[in-house]
Parts: structure tokens; sequence; C-alpha cells
């Protein structure tokens, strides 16, 4: 590969010798400043793993030893006595829950938007479009007013409901299914399927790329969403983990100043995410410029 | 017949749509016009907001938050001014750290570019949360970052409880005013229930450990935006200035940052807009303090709305924030049509020029 990059370098015969010292020197620039970054990224997460196993007093005295001495699983311990676990089981539940009627809605909504003719659907997609852009943050206190308004206030459907569509899912798959080209759902309407049928069995699992997409940005989103479950509810055994783990930092579960647990919470609800991450990747880099298309 | 007609079938249509249309009507529309009502009403958060006795009271609330000196508006211009710093530190720092860093992994050369492009967006799909706790150990006192330092002879500031500005302390440093006798015409004069000096605080150290957090946190993202618009890069402008002896660096001045102009554009659009709305944070790490240094626009409104149980004032608040990024985006609307147009226009009249050229030309190769 360096060898095509270099070669037109090379062959100006006038500057090959500066050439080839400014590549040397380049490269050695390059390399010390990705060693410098790459410490800068990595080391807070291997800070975070080492100090989920140190006593409290080893990681107040040595933040950055990289030796948990002695090591310990205390943090691991006192954790399990605690309503973690509650919280870990709400998060997987909230999650499972917002990420399937998400994908279903948001393709429902998007195959629709794109392929069914019907009144009034330019005005949808209009609408829709200017919803996208309210910025979520500012409509913390107005979903807490409508949540408490309809009763829900406290409950599983006010954590789930809130979050079941995202305006962008729905324009995600408006555009993927404009990209499929119609002659498909033409034979399968010739061979007397209804739309419904067209969709299920024959638009949907076409959209496979899509649809995963869609499930990874929907099961991100919602693991680590934070705003929404503050205000739907105040009791501690419906928090999720991201609730559950900002209540630690003002001495929630007797944490106080015990660093080795609040590590041991924030590693733990991270793994999940790991996981995912490392396996699907790919659709994780595919959203991140679908939103930058978008904006 | 007509139901199988292929151009017509409002009744599928309508009910594929309405799961959508229920759930964001209820819980996207329908907030925001009661949110619209709540922040001009007098509602004290008891019953329905409305019953009878909740009165419309106009825009007294806003006026409290603008117009009318007193704590509310000396909470919010507070929260403005450290938004303000805030965004004006972290938005270039991500946007250079994120260029810095596609260009690095994008070098042709490099082994392990997946590696290292994975660890450094890693950062960004990982929970606020989670990421938030890491900073507090790594901020506190005696934390990993003023180990660091130690080791250059530095000692490091108690991050999260420190509310010095930080301009103030720069300012100190270098002779321009002294922080406790701070000159009597800046701290003497106020506008918009600040003192002059309040003003010209800069952010507070509390509040740059956060701005540190989030520009490592989010550059990330905006590496990849950065990587796709690099790999579309012609490389035969590149080569050409290299065969006319640029040097890397004025290549990459002179080529590549031209090249990226609608990405830094996006990118810095995008954090700006994104860096108003700062919350998670501010709530995890910091509640506001030390000395209200640290609170934002969203969550004074928060706090408004659910510490001190003022629904109204909270709501009113949100809405002025929604103004203020409305305003941003569609700024950022008229920023990058613009520039389209112009460019069209540009091409359009290089075009009619290089025709006129060529017309002028030929006569005067026929008259001779």
């Amino acid at each position: 590969m360096s060898t095509t990059t270099e070669e037109p370098r090379a062959r100006t015969e006038s500057t090959s010798a500066v050439g080839e010292r400014d590549t040397s020197v380049k490269k050695m620039l390059v390399y010390a400043a990705l060693a410098a970054f790459a410490i800068i990224y990595i080391y807070p997460f291997v800070i975070q793993l080492v100090t989920a196993f140190k006593t409290n007093s080893d990681a107040v005295e040595n933040p950055l030893s990289l030796v948990p001495d002695p090591f310990s699983l205390d943090a691991w311990n006192r954790l399990l006595e605690t309503q973690f676990p509650l919280w870990f089981t709400n998060s997987v539940v909230v999650t499972l829950f917002v990420t399937a009627m998400r994908v279903l809605f948001c393709s429902m909504a998007g195959y629709a938007l794109a392929r069914l003719k019907f009144f009034g659907r330019d005005t949808v997609f209009t609408v829709l479009l200017a919803l996208m852009a309210v910025p979520g943050i500012v409509l913390l206190i107005p979903k807490f007013l409508v949540i408490n308004y309809l009763g829900i206030y406290n409950s599983y459907p006010a954590l789930i409901l809130p979050l079941a569509v995202d305006a962008a899912g729905v324009f995600i798959m408006k555009q993927f299914f404009e990209q499929i080209p119609p002659s498909i759902e033409e034979a399968a309407r010739i061979d007397g399927a209804g739309p419904f049928r067209t969709f299920w069995s024959v638009v949907l699992p076409m959209a496979r790329p899509a649809l995963i997409t869609l499930t990874i940005l929907s099961f991100q989103g919602s693991w680590n969403e934070l705003g929404h479950f503050i205000i739907a509810t105040n009791d501690s055994s419906l928090y999720t983990l991201t609730r559950g783990l900002a209540s630690l930092t003002s001495g929630g579960l007797g944490s106080g100043n015990q660093y080795p647990i609040t590590m041991m919470a924030g590693l733990l609800m991270t793994i999940p995410t790991a996981i995912v991450f490392v396996f699907f990747q790919r659709y994780f880099t595919q959203g991140a410029n679908t939103g930058a298309e978008k904006g | 017949m007509s139901s199988r007609d292929p151009q017509r079938q409002p009744v599928a249509g309508w009910l594929f749509i309405t799961p959508m249309l229920v759930i964001l009507g209820l819980f996207l529309a329908a907030p925001i016009v009661m949110a619209l009502w709540v922040s001009v009403s007098d509602w004290t958060g008891r019953g329905s907001p409305f019953i009878s006795e909740v009165n419309f009271v106009g825009l007294r609330n806003y006026q409290d938050l603008l117009a009318q000196d007193g704590l509310s508006r000396q909470d919010f211009m507070t929260s403005m001014r450290n938004t303000f710093y805030y965004v004006l530190g972290v938005v270039p720092a991500q946007t250079v750290l994120a260029l810095t860093l596609a260009v690095i992994v994008n070098q042709k050369f490099l082994r392990g570019r997946t590696f290292f492009r994975t660890a450094f967006y890693f950062p960004s799909v990982v929970s606020s949360v989670a990421i938030s706790l890491v900073f507090l150990f790594l901020f506190t006192g005696t934390g990993a970052v003023n180990q660091f330092l130690g080791l250059f002879g530095i000692s490091g500031p108690n991050w999260f409880a420190d509310s010095r500005g930080v301009l103030h302390v720069l300012g100190d440093a270098v002779g321009v005013w002294d922080v406790s006798a701070p000159p009597a015409f800046l701290s003497g004069t106020d506008v918009l229930s600040l003192s002059l000096w309040e003003w010209l605080s800069g952010p507070s150290v509390a509040l740059s450990a956060i701005m540190l957090q989030v520009i490592w946190t989010t550059a990330g993202t905006f590496m990849l935006m950065f990587l796709a618009a690099l790999q579309d890069l012609p490389t035969e402008v590149d080569e050409a200035a290299m065969v006319d002896g640029a040097n890397t660096w004025q290549r990459f001045m002179n080529v590549t940052v031209p090249h990226l102009r609608p990405t830094i554009l996006l990118v810095v659009t995008l954090g700006i807009i994104g860096t108003w709305q700062v919350f998670d944070q501010v709530y995890v790490m910091t509640d506001g303090g030390p000395s209200k240094t640290t609170l934002t626009p969203a969550y004074l409104s928060f706090q408004t709305a659910f510490t001190n149980l003022d629904l109204p004032s909270g709501a009113a608040i949100a809405f002025l924030l929604f103004l203020l990024i409305f305003a941003l985006t569609q700024l950022q609307r008229f920023v990058l049509r613009d520039r389209d147009e112009a460019r069209q226009r540009r091409a359009e009249r290089r075009q009619r020029r290089e025709q006129r050229t060529t017309r002028t030309r030929s006569t005067t190769e026929v008259s001779a």
C-alpha cells in the first residue's frame, strides 16, 4: 500500500532525496501523535477496568497504577446487594421493548411514506421533518406534563412508550425503501398480495441492512438514554442503569466516594454496548453518517 | 378492483402510519402545545393545568427571565454565560481534534488503522453517565489527571470543586487585573443582572473539566464525518501540488482544507446545536455547582421545574432554549444554502465568460 503512494514522489528526481527524508520524519510524527492520542483515548477505560477491582484506599492513593493491590471483588459483591441488578433488568426490559417497537413502527411508517400513495402523505412528512428539528432536551418538561396528565408516571409504559417511535428512524427507513425497485412489489401485487402481505413477506426481508442499522441505533439510544428516564419516574425500583448510576454520584447506594463501586457499575453498564459495538461497528458508522446527511 | 389499484392505498397508508402518529402525537406534538400553555400560566403543578383555577398570565414568566431584574434572570443569564463560554471552547476544539484524528487515521502507511479508528470512536457510543463517572474519578483532587500533572511539577486544581473563572485567573496571571480586587468599573456595572466582571469570567475550572470530557467524547463522531470526506479527496490534485514542490503542511492547508470546507461547516454547526443542549454531564457530575458555574439553560430548566417545583418558569426556559437552537438551525441552513448557491452562480458566470472568450477567439481566428 505504501509503495503506491510514494511512487510519484520518488519519480520527480530533483525532490526525491528531500521527499524521502520528509516521509520518514512525517511517519515518525504521525506515529508519535497516534501514540499520544491512543493513550488519551484508551487509558481512561483501562483505569476504569482496573479500579473496579481495587479497594477504595488503593483507588484513592494510586489512581494511575494499573495493578489492583490487593485484587478485590468488594465492589462487585456490594453492587449485587443493592438495587443494581434490578436496574440492570429494567434497562434490559426497556431496551428490548423500545427497540422492538421502534423497528416495527419506524419501518411501517417509513414504508408508507416512501411507497404507499394516500391523501395527506406529504403533509405528514413535512410535519415529521419539523418535529425532528425539535431538540430532545427542551422536551423533558413537556413530556413530563403529558406523562403526568395521562396518569402513567412511575410505570413501565411511561419509560417505554414515549421512546417507541423515533422520527429519525422513520426517516432512515423511508430513505431505504425509496431505493428498492418498485417492480418487486408490483410482482407481489400481481400475485394477489395486499399491502400488508407485500410489506411483511416481500419488502421487509429485503430491508435487512436498514433494519440492523435501526436496531443498533435503537438499542444504543435507549440503553444510554438519561433525560427521559429522569422525568418519567422517581421510584428507584423503576430506575434504569443510567438513572440509577447517576444517583451514585450523590451518594446513592451509600457509595459516597467509593470509586471502585462507581467504576464497576459503569463498567457493567458499558459491557453490552461494547459487545454490540465490536460485532456491528459497520452499522454504527452508517448511523453516524446518516446523521450527517440529515443535518 | 379499485382496492387493487397501485396508485391508491389510502386505508393501508393511514394504517401503516397510525402507530407513529399516535406516539409522536402524544409524546411530541401534544407536549409542545401543553408546555406552551403552561409557560404562560400560573399553574402550581397541582392537579390538571387545564382547570379553571389556572390563569393565563401572558408573558410574565418570560419577562422574569429576560426583562425583570431578579434571581430568575440572574440564574438564567448565568446559565447563558456559562454555556456561551462552553460552546466557544468546545466547538473549535472538538472540530480541530476530530480533523486531526481523521487525518492521522487516514494515513495509508499506518498499520492497525481500523483499531485506532475504533478506539477514537468508542467513547461516542458509550453512555454519557458511564463516562461521567470515570471522569469524576480521573479529575478528583488527588486523581489520575493531577498525579499525571504532578510528574511535570504542576499541581492541578481541585477540578470539580473549583468555581474560579479561567479568564479571571489568566487575566490575573498576566497582570490585566487583580482577582482579589477587580476593577471597579467592571464589578460596578451591571448588564442583565450580572456585573461585567461576572460576564468576563470565562468558563470556571469545573466547567473546563466538563468541556475536556465532552471534547474527548464527541470528537470520534465528527472524525467519522471527516474520514468520509477525506476518502473523497481527489488524489490527482494532491499529487499535482506535490510535484509542484508543496510540502505536507502547504498541501494540507491549500488542498485538503478547502476540499473539506463543507464538512467543516457541517461539523461546526452540528457542534453548536449540540453543545447548547448540554445536560447529562451537569446532571451526573455537578448539579450546576460550584457556585452555579456549570449551570446550563437545559439544566436550569429542569432544576426550576423539578427542584423548585416552578413548572411554568421551567417550561419558559425550555422554550427560550428552543428558540435559540431553532435560530441556530435556521442560520445553519442559510449558511449552507447560501454557499451552494454562491458556488453555482460563480460556476455559471465562469461558464458565460468562457463562452464569450471562445466566441471572440473564434471570430478573431476567422477574421485572421
